[in-house]
């Protein structure tokens, strides 16, 4: 079996690690490089860079800072932010990217996912889906990274999910947006729901606040990762409490 | 020590350039046969999927510099299941240096597919690539295909079923987990692969 994942996510704005609250608000928190060797220093099972604001500005990531980040790094490295065509997921890969993750240009153009799968592998795509509830359902949104691009999509959590793996998705984030950065703990019924409809594994995102939600998360909606980014970067948890908390709980997790 | 690894096509080659710089060693991504014959050592990566990495391989006449290649070896994810006989992905004819074939995971409601994680792995036979190794170390896989246990089997991971999670015959190596991305012990597996004797 393996392992429970515990993955931070480095929320990157203009090139720094920044933290935010309920996508609005940022505080810097560092250098990106920095800061992901740090995490697997603290025993991090994988870093997801995420560039907030790329897709918003329509642009992707900077290639530069990402083969600095890969470079130094020895655990999966998964990327996020603005990617929009085959070409820029292709150079992702190449700059030393393990996973490429996309979100408002999958809902937009879900025809990426496909053409992202067929050539580099399934294993390479990962669909990252901010979702809340909205008169009792649960409906994505696109350009979340800022107050003034975010905006709701037709698209119900449920259905979209399952259209993006059969479109070819390696695994589901699914961001719950009620949740994020408030640290009540994650939507374990959101999260329940998707991980019944998945084949494929699915990563909790939003809400994490202290170890036991972790250990909830695992033991209640049996997701196969939990990602977090503020708790982390403000120092508010750390990565060994987290590992040893899910450990304590009898779950697997690699010390 | 020039490491030749080999462009199968699109895919997340730079991590393993990256480990082998940690390590010192140089990797050069190249798809010529002539290059491949002469590198002290050859790695073949895990890029996109069986059937279409094959294909890519006998275009380029690279099938036939892998099967006569006679330094250390190391096949990798995908990398491992090419040099199987047979792949059930896409039907396709493999390499052939490794017997057995190449079967899909199946996906139940608590096993998510791909395996996508971190996994114990324990050492079946002792081998110099695994040297400083210890049973139940956690190694990070990511695959929805596994290849059989069998004599050449060193290593096993259990996803389901227990699968070969390393493979040895004489100078041809395969291992399922990503070693580039796997931390200090994966970066222990690679450094014992550039030490192997020619």
């Amino acid at each position: 079996m393996p392992s429970k994942r515990i993955i931070p996510c480095l929320d990157v704005k203009a090139g720094r690690v920044v933290k935010g609250v309920r996508f609005e608000g940022h505080a810097d928190m560092g250098d990106p490089a920095e800061c992901a060797v740090r995490y697997r220093d603290e025993g991090a099972d994988e870093i997801v860079i995420y560039d907030i604001t790329a897709s918003a500005e329509r642009r992707t990531i900077d290639y530069g800072w990402l083969s600095k980040i890969a470079r130094a790094l020895d655990i999966p490295l998964a990327v996020a932010g603005g990617i929009r065509s085959l070409e820029q997921a292709i150079a992702c890969l190449e700059h030393g990217a393990d996973k490429v993750s996309i979100n408002s240009p999958a809902l937009e153009r879900p025809e990426l996912i496909t053409e992202i799968a067929d050539v580099a592998g399934s294993q390479c795509v990962v669909v990252g889906v901010d979702s809340r509830s909205v008169d009792g359902e649960w409906v994505t949104f696109q350009y979340t990274g800022a107050a003034e691009t975010i905006r709701k999509t037709p698209r119900r959590m449920l259905d979209w999910i399952v259209e993006a793996q059969e479109r070819g998705a390696g695994e589901i984030v699914l961001n719950c947006m009620d949740q994020d950065g408030v640290r009540r703990g994650y939507d374990i019924e959101q999260l329940t729901a998707a991980r019944a409809r998945l084949s494929i594994p699915l990563v909790a995102s939003g809400g994490a606040g202290e170890p036991q939600h972790f250990v909830d998360v695992f033991q209640k909606a049996d997701v196969s990762a939990a990602l977090a980014a503020g708790i982390f970067h403000s120092g508010a948890v750390r990565i060994p409490d987290v590992k040893r908390a899910v450990a304590a709980a009898g779950l697997e997790v690699r010390l | 020590m020039e490491v030749a690894v080999i462009k199968v096509g699109v895919g997340n080659t730079a991590s393993v350039l990256f480990a082998l710089e940690r390590l010192g060693a140089r990797g050069v991504l190249t798809d010529d046969p002539a290059r491949i014959a002469e590198a002290e050592r050859v790695i073949l990566p895990g890029v996109g999927a069986a059937a279409h990495a094959m294909q890519n391989l006998r275009a380029k006449g690279l099938d036939a510099a892998l099967r006569a290649f006679p330094r250390p070896l190391l096949g990798i994810c995908l990398g491992q299941q090419l040099l199987y006989e047979r792949s059930a992905e896409g039907g396709a004819e493999c390499l052939g240096l490794i017997p057995g074939e190449v079967e899909p995971i199946a996906a139940r409601p608590d096993l998510p597919v791909p395996h996508m994680g971190w996994t114990a792995m324990q050492i079946t036979q002792e081998h110099p690539l695994l040297e400083g190794v210890a049973s139940g170390a956690y190694f990070y896989f990511v695959h929805s295909f596994a290849c059989p246990l069998n004599a050449q089997t060193i290593a096993t991971a259990e996803y389901g079923r227990p699968f070969s999670a390393v493979s040895a015959q004489r100078n041809v190596l395969g291992c399922q987990f990503h070693p580039e991305r796997s931390g200090a012990i994966g970066a222990r597996v690679l450094k014992n692969f550039l030490s192997l004797p020619c």
